[in-house]
């Protein structure tokens, strides 16, 4: 008997008028290893994933799990076959403790159908233990971080015996140190043997967790390989099939006109509390300064407050000298996109009117210009390369990387000095990541001044001229970007250390 | 159309479980409603406020809110319309007409408007806000129509003068002869270009669209969105506020208790079915009246109850099947996409 | 004019024979109120099998079905005489009645203005409630206990208000020292069927201590009786005897011969008498209203009671009482 935990052999899944999701690909995956499967959005891998989990039936192909030939039909045939799925948007629910949303879908009935809490408690601390996952089970979910969240969902498909893990890009939403965290736990995993298939576009993480990585390339496998003998271009020529080109290489710009002010701004949150307090610090024509910081410690109303949706408690935000104004139009790219960035049921078109609809290329107060909407959608549809290249599609059925290049090519065209951009890459694929970064890096060419927020450093490193630490409502510290590294930064980013940051 | 033959046939069950041949039921149906120009005069007479009623819910509903109170904002535009009309009987028509219009819209939409300010001000749902201001318009108007304005022996108030009167078509025209059917008809296919006009082809439309879908991104594109909810309300309550045409200026010429029969809650129905478009609900409020209308002319054959069991079925299964063809496009349209 | 007329009616026997056939168009309340609709069905009934006819009927809602209702008969050619039952029909079965020469329509309740001339087609048939509301509300005023008595009526209209009125004048002409207490259900015609109001209502005013409630209010009343029931107090029926909806509960009850009226109608139409363009009027005097006094309920009225009772009778009819109507 050989030791393979999973073997899809020859899997075909086409889509609705003859496209191929996944074209005769073979995925092995050996028991107890950390197997990276890896791709651009699109590329197939989740499409791979929902049929090894029984959410889709292949059209063609078979699956062996330890050897013996299965098919699952529903993702609960899965589950009580050893596999378990931790998804990318968890499926918890907030009101309730971490552990009834354990063991949600497969309560211990007691007698007379109660719940047996005590015998559930009792096993989950035993997992906890054994995975060295420290949870307080007590806790209500909504109010734990998402790198918490995410360790519920490894618990609820252990607490369900899950021997096969898949993880579909588990580190997208985490911070630096959540990410560590969840690699620590996924090494304790496999030393107890587990097997973990690991969804990721991210090619440093791959190549520092993985044991293995198979690469999916439209459809197609393009790579198998053994993590200790590839390296980053390799990888990287796999997945795009081509040649990574590094970014273009930070000049000083020659602006040096102050485009955004804060002096002295303090800013309260939704409940009323001083979410910021006492900040100041200057932007200017042609210039990035980078914000970071765990995501909490008061990005959102920060940027809430520049782009004029939420009201300054105190202290002053000056853009080009003049006190900011609730309508002064500002390039906004919003941290998550489906709540505050895009319109799903839209047509791509109707969304580049968000937020523009008053612009009067667009519209008199009577009247939407349509036709001008539709030739201008269409020219940024060329310009920032959005696929399918049709504006009547909906907004909804586009991939990630191209809704947030719709966003990004409605806000950066916008006619504003200041664009705000909050964690603009934020589950993109590479590609889709560089194009953002670029279109940014030409803003600032051209003398714009940007403000961009995220937790991934080595993104604000590459970008930012200037990188403003925030901790606690306040900026620790604040530095020149070639004059700092991810762990300066992120010592100031847990608070263990500040300096005066006023300028 | 499934639904539709799916609804007659599960009524055919119940008809022949009380002992009546469904199909001579039917017959008799579809000829007195449509076989003859009185019985579509009476259908479209019933579809009239229905229109409007349905056009309240689903511009409230494009706005992401749930206008429960079409049916109080129905009754006090209504007797705002019939205050004007037996106030000031010496205008001429070209006047009072109007005015007589307008008092409707305002009527409605100020009454609508409590539930909206309401909502935006202070977050207080509007779902409740609108059943409580139906209960509170059905008292006052029949406060002010017994008390304040009564005709003695009657539950009507004072007629209007006749430069109010929207004319029946069978007086122009001499087709739908007996029927009520009114210009008021014109007044709510107007309403429903107003509307479509509205929400597709202008910039405030499209902010009342986005608010609906996606409040977070109204907010987020600086949209006002409290002065979005008290437009749309204002707008609901005004669509229904013109409901009370088709009766107190199109019919009787006085506003009577009770002539609403439930428009309003109706309307939702509508709207449902035609899934807020507004020319989805002209269809749908003919349908309903013909579902009305055609439940009085078998009245002769078949119990009023069971009537009212057989009309509350198909606006069941109109609206299952109706959300179910709605689920299974919607998922294929995923399946179709869902690729990553 | 032209009209496609499908016709298959067979509800209450054939069509074939050229037997006198009667449509008939219920009030809002509609069949099975145990009360006012229900009176006309039994005159339907009686007609039926001493006179031989036909009928057919529809229960409408409130608005514009009512002309529709009535329109749908007079375009038929075998149904040849038309009942409205409710004062609501008034304006209706007028302009009906001048549109159909040809048919015959009578109205129970019907609203007589003195100014305008009844069609010659039409006889209007008018009760004087207000008589036998004053005749009931003396008996609550002689009976009640507590000293306080209630009522509760079905829509708020003035057609109500006059019972409500004359029941009051009643009460206060055998007990000056009285209490009313008064409750309406609502203001739209579905106050005249809702039980479940008239039980609210009527358990508010027992818990005030009233011991008798009149009731006014169709369908609403058997709410009435069962909090009546429920509460072991008293109650006063209204349009039929309603002694067997709570027997040992209901005192007495105001009765309107409306059945008699409907028969009577019918059966001038068969005997070739119908005159129509007149006002028919029902009082105490014709016997067209009257309390119930039956061997079922005659314990619960003392004699000493229908002595002072029957006195009155005869002052009002005599013209010696005059009743306010609002």
């Amino acid at each position: 008997m050989d030791n393979y935990a999973v073997e899809m052999t020859g899997i075909t899944k086409i889509f609705g008028e003859g496209f191929k999701a996944n074209d005769n690909v073979n995925l092995r995956v050996k028991r107890g290893d950390i197997h990276a499967l890896v791709g651009e959005n699109g590329a197939g891998k989740s499409t791979l994933m929902n049929i090894l989990y029984g959410m889709y039936r292949p059209d063609s192909g078979y699956i062996k799990i330890n050897s013996a030939e299965k098919t699952f039909h529903s993702p609960s045939e899965a589950i009580s076959g050893g596999i378990g799925m931790v998804h990318q948007h968890f499926m918890l629910v907030e009101t309730l403790s971490v552990l009834e949303n354990i063991i949600l879908g497969d309560e211990p009935a007691g007698f007379a159908g109660i719940i047996d809490y005590n015998t559930c408690r009792k096993r989950i601390k035993e997992l906890a233990f054994v995975f060295r996952i420290d949870i307080d089970l007590d806790a209500k979910v909504g109010s734990l971080p998402v790198g918490i969240q995410q360790k519920i969902e490894i618990l609820k498909i252990l607490y369900r015996n899950a021997e096969i893990l898949i993880l579909d890009e588990p580190t997208a939403v985490l911070t630096p140190r959540e990410t560590e965290g969840l690699f620590k736990t996924l090494k304790e995993l496999r030393s107890e043997g587990k097997t973990i298939i690991l969804i990721s576009h991210k090619m440093s993480e791959v190549l520092s967790i993985s044991d293995r990585i198979t690469v999916l390339r439209r459809g197609k496998v393009t790579g198998d390989l053994h993590t200790a003998d590839t390296g980053k271009s390799e990888l990287g020529r796999l997945i795009v099939g081509e040649e990574i080109a590094d970014l273009s290489v930070k000049v000083k710009t020659p602006f040096e006109d102050t485009i955004l002010e804060v002096k002295n701004v303090s800013i309260k949150n939704d409940r009323k509390f001083l979410a910021i307090e006492d900040i100041s610090f200057l932007v200017q024509s042609g210039e990035i300064l980078g914000i970071a910081g765990v995501e909490g410690n008061g990005q959102t109303e920060l940027i809430e407050a520049l782009s004029g949706i939420r009201e300054i408690d105190s202290g002053t935000v000056l853009l080009n000298g003049k006190r900011l104004q609730q309508n002064d139009v500002i390039a906004h790219i919003p941290a998550d996109r489906h709540k505050h960035g895009i319109v799903k049921e839209y047509p791509l078109y109707m969304n580049i009117l968000l937020g523009r609809e008053s612009e009067s290329g667009f519209s008199t107060p009577y009247h939407l210009k349509q036709k001008e909407l539709i030739n201008y959608t269409d020219n940024l549809i060329k310009e920032f390369d959005i696929r399918p290249a049709d504006h009547g599609q909906l907004m909804g059925g586009l991939s990630g990387g191209n809704q947030q290049k719709a966003v990004a090519a409605r806000e950066l065209t916008k006619d504003t000095d200041l664009i705000i951009a909050s964690h603009p890459t934020r589950g993109l694929d590479i590609k889709a990541a560089k194009f953002v970064h670029e279109a940014l890096l030409s803003e600032r060419r051209k003398g714009k001044a940007v403000v961009l927020v995220s937790t991934d450093l080595s993104e604000l490193l590459m970008l930012s001229d200037r990188i403003a630490v925030m901790y606690n409502g306040t900026i620790t510290g604040m530095f020149k970007a070639v004059q700092t590294d991810e762990n300066e930064i992120g010592m100031y980013m847990t608070g263990m250390m500040a300096k005066d940051s006023k300028k | 159309m499934i639904s539709v033959i799916t609804s007659l046939l599960i009524g055919a069950i119940f008809i022949a479980a009380i002992g009546q041949n469904p199909l001579e039921v039917y017959l008799q149906l579809f000829s007195q409603t449509l076989g003859n120009t009185y019985g579509i005069g009476q259908v479209l007479f019933k579809a009239t406020p229905l229109i409007l009623t349905g056009l309240s819910v689903a511009i409230a509903f494009k706005a992401g809110l749930f206008n429960i109170g079409a049916e109080g904002q129905l009754n006090i535009g209504a007797f705002a319309s019939a205050w004007v009309g037996f106030t000031f009987v010496t205008m001429p028509w070209y006047i009072l007409i109007p005015l007589s219009i307008l008092a409707g819209f305002i009527g409605g939409a100020l009454w609508a408007s409590i539930a909206g300010v309401l909502k935006a001000k202070f977050g207080s749902h509007e779902v409740i806000n609108t059943i409580m201001l139906n209960f509170i318009a059905l008292a006052l108007v029949s406060y002010l129509v017994n008390n304040i304005y009564p005709v003695p022996a009657t539950i009507h108030t004072p007629e209007i003068s006749p430069n109010a009167w929207l004319q029946r078509f069978d007086v122009l025209t001499g087709i739908f002869k007996g029927s009520p059917f009114n210009l008021s008809f014109l007044i709510a296919l107007a309403a429903c270009l107003l509307m479509y006009y509205l929400l597709w082809k202008t910039p405030l439309g499209y902010q009342i669209n986005t608010l609906g879908l996606n409040k977070g991104a109204a907010e987020y594109s600086k949209m006002n969105v409290k002065k979005l909810i008290m437009l749309s309300m204002a707008l609901a309550g005004g669509f229904a506020g013109l409901g009370g045409l088709n009766f107190v200026n199109g019919y009787k010429h006085y506003l009577e208790l009770g002539f609403s029969e439930n428009a309003g809650y109706i309307g939702i129905a509508v709207a449902l079915i035609a899934r807020n478009n507004p020319w989805g609900i002209i269809i749908a409020a003919i349908f309903f009246g013909i579902l009305e209308y055609g439940g009085l002319t078998i009245n002769t054959l078949v119990p009023k109850e069971i009537i009212t069991i057989l009309q509350a079925i198909v606006i069941l299964i109109m609206i299952s099947i109706n959300h179910f063809i709605a689920q299974s496009r919607y998922k294929k349209f995923n399946a179709g996409t869902a690729n990553g | 004019m032209v009209f496609f007329v499908s016709s298959c009616g067979k509800k209450e026997g054939s069509t074939v024979t050229g037997k006198l056939k009667v449509g008939l168009v219920f009030d809002v309340g509609g069949r099975g109120d145990k009360s006012f609709n229900d009176a006309a069905y039994r005159g339907l009934e009686k007609a039926r099998q001493e006179l031989g006819i036909e009928f057919e009927y529809i229960e409408p809602g409130p608005g514009a079905d009512r002309e529709a209702a009535l329109r749908q008969f007079a375009n038929r050619s075998d149904i040849s005489v038309i009942f409205g039952i409710g004062f609501i029909f008034t304006d209706e079965i007028t302009k009906m009645a001048v549109e159909y020469p040809d048919k015959k329509f009578a109205c129970v309740d019907y609203t007589v203005d003195t100014s305008k001339t009844l069609p010659p087609n039409l006889v209007a048939i008018e009760f004087k409630e207000e008589e036998g509301s004053f005749l009931v509300g003396a008996i609550a005023g002689y009976l009640t206990k507590s000293n306080k008595v209630g009522f509760v009526g079905g829509m708020e209209s003035p057609l109500i208000k006059k019972f409500q009125v004359s029941y009051e004048a009643g009460v206060k002409h055998a007990n000056p020292n009285c209490q009313i207490l008064i409750g309406y259900a609502g203001v739209t015609g579905d106050a005249f069927k809702n039980p479940g109001k008239g039980k609210e209502l009527a358990m508010g005013q027992y818990s005030d201590g009233v011991d008798i409630i009149y009731h006014a209010s169709g369908v609403t009343g058997l709410g009435v009786f069962e909090a009546a029931r429920e509460m072991k107090k008293f109650a006063i029926g209204v349009d039929s005897d309603q002694n067997d909806e709570a027997p040992g509960i209901v005192i007495t009850s105001m009765i309107k011969v409306v059945d008699v009226s409907v028969y009577d109608i019918i059966k001038e139409v068969k005997d070739g008498t119908f005159k129509g363009g007149r006002v028919e009027t029902f009082g105490l005097k014709s016997k067209g209203v009257d309390y119930v006094y039956s061997d079922k309920n005659k314990n619960m009225i003392p004699d000493e009671v229908r002595t002072k009772v029957e006195a009155i009778r005869k002052e009002i009819i005599e013209g010696k009482i005059t009743i306010p109507v609002k």
